[in-house]
């Protein structure tokens, strides 16, 4: 074997040398290095971004008590009667167990199909039953519905900010995610003509018209009618997903776009926001053809989604008053939005600006200038208190200087008191950047990269 | 015999810290299964009841501040409850990048500035900035001085990048450490006391695939190569592995230490930082030690316990 040439000192495989002073360097053979995992190189591409990050890992503090989390997107399901359900529960097993402990049927239960129907008749979506399919949530939904539209590659729209577990579901099919800008009704529908007319795969528009997961905005019934009415001229489905469309704080639900157009519109509705979201339902209603793949997708990947579950539902459904719950629960998060709304309002420093939410769980909020979220979230948490940074929402690096701030699970004083610690920590940001100066433009894209979501920052 | 595993805890680190302490203590039942080994997280309640439950030793696997500067540890020696690892004043002296620096060889230290976030507003900081980097040069590694896993820390290149590094670093302490970044390849080095004299386990080379060994390349499994022991030759190695037990000698260190250097091509060492309570995960450094020395973590906690509890 010849001897290994010289590189800065090292060999060319890279080994230290240092035969100047006798010492003598090592073969390739006589060392392997190891990663860890013996799959790694077996991985698909679109596992490629499934890695750990400091970010994610800095909201393991965030479930400690002393923290006040205003990132989670957890119900308060606290405000459930456990004993009814421990009652229903108790009785599908003993009176319906041997088909609640049974496979099912992989488009769901017929009964509890009907069921949804009579939800989804509150805003405006009138179907029949073998439209509908049951999933593991709304978010098996998202999942199927991108496997059977996308190849990798293929561009999906969403809003600018979207929801966080959407852009995950986009990443692993290898989508091309391309944000369209929002206004104070949401999707800009000239900005979203403009990204269909430029992109010419365009497989789906993904939108989420009411209470917006991040932003907290609300499509109005004119803007739903303009962004129908360009999805139609560009040949091009519109996935609704409307987790929060009960949990509206005045008047009567706003109308899906669905109820508009049942060809165009495929939409996705959850039990998670108005029951609870520890039973893992939801549900796609489709046009036909589209709602008979998906049942094959969805027997491909789960069989059949939990007749347990489904049973306990549909009995929920028929005994207990569940819209006298939802009006509950809406009270409940309209105090808490007001709580934060108020404290904000009180507290928060000049140049700092958030969406005023009118249902749903969450605000948008805006940082003064030269800002980061990612930057700030370590000395947040190290204040007790935590949120998630704007970039979560984006897939493209976006989003460094917003945060979304959920009220959804403390108790409104709890939240005045997140806010006061969040304002301290603002102000304490604010006094840094004016030490340091804001970051270049060129430099503030690359940290705010893209972060895998967690169940309950969803 | 009841042993205690506590991680956890309120920093930044605590994701790893949990990982850790579950590790460890799942090592421990297998290697005493007739010990009991419980684990709990740090809060309000964890003083009161090594108060009125004492166990025969506390293992901290809690990593960044409390865990490794010292103050966890004092209350340990307050109780009289033995503990694996160092002692409270050797760990507050490791937990600080720059007094721990300061205490070594200067010829193994890159050098640093140590500065608080008070110091730059005062001074004004493109002031200060410009005069650290005209006396260090670039490039540069801006890091807190206290806290581990690689948080908030920066290589900047060029010098419109060490603003931006300041603030990041800022996030995770007070002060902030601002020191020359040296090229070469990057060893982890365990040093683990048996019989009472402490022994250089095999270095961890490390070798991240970014190029950069931060938070994602140390915790994602295949994100970074290892080689071990380390490609070095064997006089090399032996200088190397001198260095660690210089280090965990000279700074008062007990049963276990990670020390992390980056050694050059002329084989000079360049020190970078030593940690009391190295992390203990499936992607951690000092298990892979252990492992190409032919030792298992349960057995190695084992002895240190029985060390702990006899001192």
């Amino acid at each position: 074997m010849s001897p290994p040439a010289r590189r800065k000192g090292f060999t060319r495989e890279g080994y230290l040398f240092s035969g100047h002073k006798g010492y003598y360097s090592c073969t390739m053979s006589e060392q392997m290095g190891s990663r860890l995992d013996p799959w790694v190189e077996s991985y698909a591409q679109r596992a490629q971004g499934l890695t750990a990050s400091a970010i994610r890992a800095l909201f393991a503090v965030a479930s400690r008590p002393e923290v006040v989390s205003l990132a989670g997107g957890m119900p308060y399901v606290n405000a459930l009667d456990a004993d009814q359900f421990a009652d229903i529960t108790a009785r599908v097993i003993r009176e319906q167990g041997n088909t609640a402990l049974q496979y099912g049927s992989g488009q769901g239960d017929q009964k509890l199909r009907e069921q949804i129907l009579e939800i989804t008749s509150l805003v405006g979506v009138h179907s029949h039953p073998d439209d509908i399919v049951v999933t593991a949530g709304s978010q098996m939904g998202l999942d199927l519905v991108t496997k059977i539209f996308c190849d990798p590659g293929d561009t999906v729209l969403v809003e600018s900010p979207s929801y966080v577990g959407a852009l995950g579901v986009f990443r692993s099919y290898q989508c091309n995610v391309v944000h369209v800008d929002m206004d104070e009704h949401g999707l800009n529908p000239e900005a979203l003509r403009s990204a269909l007319a430029a992109h010419n795969n365009v497989k789906f528009i993904y939108t989420i018209p009411s209470f917006h997961n991040p932003a907290g905005l609300t499509q109005s019934q004119q803007r739903r009618e303009e962004i129908l009415a360009i999805a139609q001229e560009f040949k091009v489905p519109i996935l609704e997903d409307d987790p929060y469309g009960l949990l509206g704080f005045e008047g009567e639900p706003p109308q899906a776009i669905r109820a508009l157009d049942d060809q165009n519109v495929i939409y996705l509705g959850s039990f998670s926001k108005t029951i609870a979201s520890g039973l893992r339902l939801g549900w796609v209603i489709a046009p036909h053809g589209v709602r008979e793949k998906i049942v094959l997708a969805a027997e491909a990947a789960t069989l059949c989604p939990s007749n347990f579950v489904q049973l306990t539902i549909s009995r929920y459904l028929a005994e207990q008053p569940w819209q006298q719950q939802i009006k509950m629960f809406q009270e409940l998060y309209r105090e808490r939005r007001d709580s934060l709304l108020d404290s904000m309002q009180a507290l928060m420093p000049d140049g700092t600006t958030w969406t005023i939410p009118e249902g749903g769980f969450y605000s948008w909020v805006t940082l003064p200038e030269g800002l980061d979220a990612n930057t700030m979230l370590p000395r947040a948490l190290t204040e007790l208190v935590a949120y998630v940074p704007g970039s979560g929402f984006y897939a493209d690096g976006q989003g460094a200087h917003n945060l979304r701030l959920s009220y959804c699970y403390p108790d409104p004083d709890r939240i005045r008191e997140g806010v006061r610690r969040l304002s301290t920590v603002i102000e304490a940001e604010i006094e840094l950047v004016n030490t340091f100066g804001p970051p270049p433009t060129s430099l503030a894209s690359p940290k705010t990269r893209f972060f895998t979501p967690q169940t309950d920052i969803n | 015999m009841h042993i205690l595993v506590l991680s956890g805890g309120l920093s930044p680190e605590r994701d790893v810290s949990l990982r850790s302490g579950r590790r460890v203590a799942e090592a421990l039942r297998a290697s005493m299964p007739e010990v009991e080994i419980t684990e709990s997280d740090i809060t309000a309640e964890t003083i009161p009841s090594l108060e009125s439950n004492p166990p025969d030793c506390v293992i901290s696997m809690v990593h960044g501040s409390v865990g490794e500067d010292g103050s966890l540890r004092s209350v340990l020696e307050a109780l009289g409850i033995p503990f694996v690892g160092s002692g409270s004043q050797a760990s507050r002296i490791a937990f600080d990048k720059g007094v721990t620096s300061s205490l070594l060889p200067k010829e193994n230290i890159p050098r640093f500035v140590a500065l608080p976030q008070s110091f730059f507003k005062e001074m004004g900081a493109n002031s200060v900035i410009r005069t650290i980097i005209g006396d260090l040069g670039m490039p540069l590694i801006v890091k807190p001085l206290t806290g581990g896993s690689a948080l908030g820390v920066t290589k900047c290149v060029v010098d419109t990048e060490v603003p931006t590094a300041l603030v990041t670093a800022f996030g995770y302490s007070d002060f902030v450490m601002i020191q020359q970044a040296k090229t070469g390849i990057e060893l982890a080095l365990t040093v683990i006391d048996r019989d009472g004299s402490p022994q250089a386990l095999p270095p961890v080379e490390i070798v991240p695939l970014s190029g950069v060994y931060n938070y994602d390349a140390r915790y994602t499994a295949g994100a970074t190569e290892f080689f071990v022991p380390a490609r070095l030759d064997p006089a090399i190695e032996s200088k190397v592995k001198k260095f660690a037990l210089m280090v965990h000698e000279n700074l008062n260190l007990r049963d276990i230490s990670r020390t992390d250097v980056i050694v050059e091509s002329d084989g000079n060492i360049w020190f970078l930082e030593v940690n009391v309570a190295p992390g203990m995960t499936e992607t951690s450094l000092v298990p892979q030690a252990l492992l190409a020395a032919d030792l298992e973590v349960g057995r190695i906690f084992a002895e240190l316990i029985q060390g702990a509890i006899r001192r």
